[in-house]
């Protein structure tokens, strides 16, 4: 474990160093947490998280924790997310004890395989059940990576999200716009560890360094601390006398924030701003003025700090959140639908009793094409007491409205007799 | 004169039948029906085309048929599309401003259109109609044009109807296959609601619902502008299969009886009362009971419009709609309907009528062309902007000096 000591800031920093333990899980995060570690850091915990001894082993945190169990023998989860949680529940204990006496535990993983969306979560809940304020970082893979892997990646997102505090992602895909036709690979995923640095020691600075404008730890927490939410996150930089106004500019322009449309979007945003010596009140207050009036409909929690060696420079991390309240794949509808849920619908089609049923065996719900791998549910099926003959709709598809086949005569489907 | 490009040509391929409407633009801008041209849908089902070289051999038909009446010559259509993939909603989009004066330029307005056309559709589908509401300024709604406006954050607001690719190209294909160009495709919803709704009662709000024989269209305007679009894919043709389902009749005797007898709702001269039915030789082989062909017509037709309810209540729209409801399509011949309507959305109902568009009484008259007027009268309206921008273009060439 790093020695508290070390750390060279202030006694009276907003949070000692010591009480802030970042994971690395899975074997994108245990690189990504690898990349983070170096003095700017010093004080944190630094953990590396695998199924994959040999990634451990090329790892250069000081604690490694490596879960493993018979049927493994230490190879990894083979992508397999589910054998990932399994590992992960068995060893919950484990997880437990290492983010004990944390006060914050941010979380790096790669999305998508088998450690980095299986385990995550799982320690996502076991650092909320020590009492620390859990972040997660994340990447979610290419486009181009196949379905697969977009649906364990979203799986393990959505699990991610009730579970953690805050989850910030990385859309690999929005990479393509930092990178040209000559960019290989290896460079883009430097890029992407890169830019998910950026968004942790943008917290990390916000969370631990004194300043010109402080923020208490618990404000921080309370802000984030909620389920269900998702961020995006950026860092700009920019020098030389109209700084604050590029600053700003640039962020505005940042693909990750959407050009400036998830400020509008967002509920809560929480900005670091970091400079010399020489950063004016005026210039804090110019970029300040700008996001809040982008970001007009979210509460805006803001930390300043100063560093020598950013004289003449400034740098802006920015993380907007919001509350998913519903799922992404609904479009946004201009009445709120929970409210109109709430009011007593007017209309309601008589509820539909079901002595009739469709091909022998065929259950009553078909559902939208959802990524869901849960246990298999029983499905409850009709007895074949009637065959309907859909006369002239025998082989075009069937209408299906809320799970009903409309194709169905209505007086069949109401149970209407006819004497 | 006879400009080849005043002749506008809608082409409806529809499940009942597929007809062809050619319309002339006069001086003044308006429209006017001119030829009209029909035939028997056979390669469709719900809207969508199942039988391709069936649907081709009635749309030349069409064609021509609407060629002869109106002795022109079509090269280019506005082609309507529906279906059960068909889906609207609202989309907005967001722009910060970020010119230091914080006036709004019309690169802005291009800008946030732009954003609010990026939407992530399902990679099978594409967009068919991208419509612009209302802007919004730093928060203040209803903006029709906010360029000159000062103000950092623009948003807008736009109704956006998609559907599947591939069926969409599905037709586009059929009639290029025709020697035909397929100027635009337009939903059949969207056209029938041009045809009928005057300004005003797209201002004070109406809904329009094209009773079709594959399909149900329906299109919420109000304040002037669409808010909602919606395809129940159950029509015509699934009360004449649950008439031959339920009378125990084949499915030709069930659509004569249901254009002969059939009623949207249930009057208490009916009861008891039986039909019989002939054969080819003139002698009664089946009596049916008119009380059951009526109840089962009336269910059906009562649970489309419920469902159409239901749409509107979760949307929100049920308090927009003052001018009421409008009735098209094949389906608003059925005796009673509009009341059935009444009954079920508690809202004015009647049927729709074209209006301001003068020519062929016979076509002006029926509910089951106006979807296809309509797509003429889209048509004459971009045909009109480009006039117009064309014209500015000359005149602005004429007065500057070369």
């Amino acid at each position: 474990m790093k020695n508290s000591a070390e750390t060279s800031e202030t006694p009276s920093a907003p949070l000692p160093g010591r009480a802030v333990k970042i994971f690395g899980v899975g074997g994108a995060g245990v690189i990504l947490s690898d990349a983070l570690n170096h003095e700017e850091f010093a004080g944190a915990t630094f953990v590396a998280l695998d199924t994959d001894a040999a990634s451990l082993a090329a790892s250069t945190a000081p604690v490694k924790i490596h879960l493993e169990s018979k049927l493994l023998r230490g190879l990894g989860t083979g992508g397999d997310p589910e054998r990932g949680r399994a590992l992960a529940e068995e060893q919950f204990a484990t997880l437990q004890a290492a983010c004990g006496g944390a006060r914050a535990v941010f979380i790096a993983a790669g999305l998508g395989g088998g450690a980095g969306s299986g385990i995550a979560p799982v320690l996502a809940r076991a650092a909320r059940e020590a009492g620390a304020l859990t972040l997660a970082f994340v990447t979610l893979p290419f486009a181009c990576e196949g379905n697969r892997r977009r649906q364990q990646a979203e799986q393990g997102l959505e699990q991610l999200r009730s579970a953690a505090d805050s989850v910030l992602t990385l859309p690999s895909q929005k990479l393509f716009k930092f990178i040209d036709e000559n960019t290989t690979v290896l460079d883009t995923f430097r890029i992407a560890d890169g830019l998910l640095a950026e968004g942790v020691r943008g917290i990390w600075q916000l969370l631990t360094r004194p300043g010109l404008i402080q923020i208490h730890f618990d404000d921080v927490c309370a802000v984030l601390r909620d389920g269900h939410a998702e961020s995006a996150f950026a860092f700009v930089e920019a020098a030389g006398p109209a700084r604050s106004r590029e600053a700003v500019e640039k962020l505005l322009r940042h693909p990750l924030l959407d050009e400036g449309r998830a400020l509008a979007e967002a509920e809560t945003i929480l900005i670091s701003l970091l400079g010399g010596r020489d950063l004016t009140m005026a210039e804090v207050n110019r970029v300040m003025e700008q996001i809040g009036r982008q970001g007009d409909r979210a509460r805006i929690v803001m930390g300043a700090t100063l560093d020598a060696a950013m004289k003449d420079k400034l740098a802006v991390t920015l993380i907007a959140a919001r509350n998913a309240s519903w799922k992404s794949d609904t479009p946004p509808v201009t009445a709120s639908p929970e409210a109109l849920r709430e009011a007593a619908p007017r209309y309601s089609v008589r509820p539909a009793p079901p002595p009739v049923t469709l091909e022998a065996g065929e259950p009553m719900a078909t559902r939208r094409g959802g990524a869901r791998r849960e246990k298999p549910r029983m499905l409850q099926t009709q007895l074949p007491l009637t065959i309907v003959t859909k006369g002239r709709f025998d082989k075009s598809e069937p209408t299906i409205h809320q799970g009903e086949d409309l194709d169905i005569p209505t007086f069949v489907r109401r149970g209407v007799p006819l004497n | 004169m006879f400009d080849d490009s005043d002749i506008i040509v809608g082409l409806e391929i529809g499940t009942s039948k597929v007809c062809a409407v050619v319309g002339e633009l006069n001086a003044e801008g308006a429209l006017n029906i001119i030829g009209l041209g029909q035939a028997r849908s056979r390669g469709v089902r719900k809207g969508e085309i199942v039988d391709p070289a069936q649907a081709e051999e009635d749309v030349r038909h069409a064609i021509v048929e609407a060629e002869q009446m109106a002795d022109v010559e079509i090269r280019r259509v506005y082609l309507g599309v529906t279906g059960g993939h068909l889906r609207g909603f609202n989309n907005r989009g967001v722009h910060p401003v970020v010119s230091a004066d914080r006036e709004i330029t019309e690169d802005d307005v291009q800008d946030v259109i732009k954003n609010a056309k990026a939407i992530n559709l399902p990679a099978e589908n594409s967009v068919i109609h991208a419509i612009r509401q209302h802007f919004s300024v730093d928060g203040q709604a209803g903006v029709t044009n906010p360029v000159g406006m000062l103000g950092s954050r623009l948003e807008v607001d736009m109704h956006v109807v998609h559907g599947i690719t591939n069926r969409l190209q599905n037709s586009i294909r059929l009639v290029k296959g025709l020697q035909l160009d397929v100027e635009e495709i337009v939903f059949n919803g969207l056209a029938a609601a041009l045809a009928l709704l005057t300004g005003e009662q797209k201002e004070l709000g109406a809904l329009v619902i094209d009773i079709g024989g594959g399909t149900t269209d329906y299109v919420v305007y109000a304040d002037g502008i669409i808010k909602h679009t919606g395809v129940l894919a159950v029509g015509g043709d699934h009360v004449s299969n649950d008439l031959a389902y339920g009378l125990k009749v084949p499915l030709s005797r069930a659509e004569k009886l249901k254009l002969e007898y059939g009623s949207a709702l249930l009057d208490d001269d009916c009861r008891g009362r039986t039909v019989t039915l002939t054969n080819e030789l003139g002698l009664p082989f089946k009596t049916v009971n008119l009380e059951h062909l009526r109840r089962i017509m009336s269910l059906r037709l009562e649970e489309i419009f419920q469902l159409i309810a239901q749409d509107l209540e979760h949307a929100g729209l049920f308090d927009y709609l003052r001018a009421g409801v409008f009735l098209c399509g094949g389906g608003a011949r059925v005796p009673q309907i509009a009341r059935l309507a009444e009954r079920v959305l508690q809202m004015p109902v009647s049927l729709g009528r074209t209006n301001s568009i003068s020519g062929l009484k016979s076509a002006l008259d029926q509910p089951e062309f106006v979807a296809a007027i309509g797509l003429a009268k889209f048509g004459s309206l971009k045909t009109r902007k480009r006039h117009d921008q064309s014209r500015f273009k000359n005149l602005l060439g004429k007065l500057l000096p070369r």
